[in-house]
């Protein structure tokens, strides 16, 4: 039994994600706000003695106020977003034999991995899928598609419940949800901006952005000794705003792979039988139209991806650097070795 | 001075770790107690459903009464045994015990199933197939608990006996834990299949 260490290990570094991320996201704010700041300061350093000189970095200030609100807000209603998005419905009491399954079935994992029963939901999907979601044990939901009871056998559900809770165990949850939060913060904020640079690059127009703060002379001005070095802080600055929902996907993508690995380990470990698992990835991955009610900004929490991409299926650079998701291929041939062969612990694997 | 310095350190380090050691043991126990409790509260769960199904079955299967009263006998016995039981670390008996009354009550309750399957008047009630369920669920959630409990135990047999914890181990008043096993031989055989006799 490997299970103490590894497990605070990855929780650790599952809040230390947290942390991490949480910081880059108030940086990155503190950047675009400084980026202004530094523009404006730039475009009024000549002025008259009596016009207005942006000494006082205000943006800044402004934007990492934002930053701080824009992550309170995540932390507050992240789950709840999370599970509003996607069109879950909680399972309250369960009435038909497959709901009552389900239930069952979670509260046998969540027996197995030793943790409180998760609230459970339910989206009206036809495509097998399922997620976790929640910032720590006592407050976690599982979600579940219609495809998926239907189409799985219980083993096999059971399986994925039990990867699911390995994510609810290691603290993923947390780190995956909040990436989730402030992915759509972060597209939100860049569908914002370009739209307002959009506006403001027919300079003609009656833009507030650069009629108020340049006035007459900024076409002098930029032709000026400090314009290019205003140029390059504004162009670096103009693409960062661009490239930030690109990268927050980068780093969504990056931090989803290993942690589905260790969740089908988790999950072997609560079932002791990781060719169920195998099973349902495969029928979850034979189904390949795209989860519908699933969209892009929650792709990462999913145990398949929900979005058939053609990245995910096949191992590769490409896959490596844009895939959400490890190949199915691997992952199968993993839990299969598992199931033929005795586990790590050298205890048989099938007991139970 | 510099040697009393050294020795009080080494003391200080030494004290640091027993506190630490000594805690990690405790909260060990802790949890293969927590484990055992919830093993208990899935045994009770499945005595609570048995009345129900023999009362479900009764009377399409009168004349197979030799099964239900099985069931009955060993739901009693592993009661009894239950009610015994505190929440602290079970001791080996205990377990022992308490996991053979449980054995039987698994062993009669699928046989009593096995008949079952030979009814299928019996089979179509929608009555039966929720029970049935029930049950799977409750037996998965027995041998969940179990499993986990032996995690548990073993995780704390494994701590209080390596060394240089086992030097704690008599302080913090830990011993052994006895594992869940299977007790009944015929569990443990392997299924003999004969598919000539049919």
């Amino acid at each position: 039994m490997t299970d103490g260490g590894d497990l605070f290990e990855q929780q650790r570094a599952n809040r230390r994600g947290t942390a991490w991320l949480m910081l880059g996201f108030v940086a990155f704010f503190a950047w675009l706000g400084f980026g202004g700041d530094f523009v404006l300061r730039e475009m009024t350093r000549d002025a008259a003695a009596g016009e207005y000189h942006h000494l006082f970095p205000w943006i800044t200030i402004g934007t990492v106020a934002l930053s701080v609100i824009a992550i309170v807000y995540a932390w507050s209603t992240g789950p709840q977003n999370v599970l509003w998005a996607t069109g879950a419905r909680l399972l309250q009491d369960p009435a038909t034999p497959e709901a009552k399954q389900l239930a069952n079935v979670v509260e046998e994992m969540a027996i197995a991995s030793g943790l409180p029963v998760p609230n459970i939901y339910i989206v009206p999907d036809a495509d097998p899928n399922a997620f976790a979601t929640g910032w720590n044990e006592e407050s976690s939901s599982i979600v579940v598609t219609e495809g998926l009871l239907q189409m799985c056998s219980r083993d096999e559900l059971q399986a994925v419940i039990g990867h699911e809770m390995g994510h609810i165990k290691n603290l993923d949850i947390r780190l995956m949800t909040l990436l989730a939060a402030l992915v759509g913060v972060a597209a939100l904020i860049n569908d914002g901006a370009s739209r307002l640079l959009r506006s403001s690059g027919d300079s003609s127009s009656s833009s507030t952005w650069s009629s108020s703060s340049s006035g007459s002379s900024s076409s002098s001005r930029r032709k000026g000794g400090g314009g290019t070095i205003v140029l390059i802080v504004a162009v670096v600055w103009i693409l960062s705003i661009l490239l930030a929902p690109l990268i927050t996907r980068l780093l969504a993508l990056a931090v989803s792979r290993k942690r589905e690995f260790l969740a089908d380990a988790m999950s072997a470990q609560f079932t002791r039988n990781p060719g169920a698992l195998a099973n349902a990835l495969v029928k979850i991955d034979g189904a390949d139209a795209p989860t519908t009610s699933i969209n892009r900004g929650v792709a990462h929490l999913c145990i398949a991806d929900p979005l058939g991409r053609s990245v995910n299926g096949r191992p590769g650079f490409f896959a490596d650097l844009f895939g959400t998701h490890p190949p199915v291929e691997e992952r199968v041939e993993r839990l299969r070795e598992m199931a033929y062969e005795p586990g790590p612990a050298g205890e048989p694997v099938p007991a139970g | 001075m510099a040697p009393v310095l050294v020795a009080v350190v080494v003391l200080g380090v030494a004290g640091l770790w027993f506190i630490a050691t000594f805690n990690r043991l405790i909260g060990l126990k802790n949890q293969v107690a927590n484990g055992w409790k919830q093993i208990d509260v899935q045994l009770k769960r499945r005595h609570d459903l048995i009345p129900n199904l023999v009362e479900t079955v009764k009377g399409a299967m009168s004349f197979e009464r030799g099964t239900l009263e099985a069931v009955i006998a060993a739901r009693n016995q592993a009661i009894g045994l239950l009610r015994g039981g505190g929440g602290a670390v079970p001791s080996g008996a205990e377990v022992r015990q308490l996991a053979a009354a449980e054995n039987q009550l698994s062993g009669a309750l699928g046989k009593l199933f096995a008949v079952v399957e030979a009814y299928p008047q019996l089979k179509a009630t929608g009555n039966v197939t929720t029970l049935q369920e029930e049950l799977t669920s409750t037996e998965n959630k027995i041998a969940f608990a179990r499993q986990l409990y032996n995690d548990q135990a073993t995780n704390y047999n494994t701590a209080q006996q390596q060394f240089p914890t086992n030097m704690v181990a008599g302080v913090a008043g830990a011993s052994p834990a006895e594992l869940w096993e299977i007790a009944d031989a015929a569990e443990r055989e392997v299924p003999k299949v004969n598919l000539a006799a049919t």
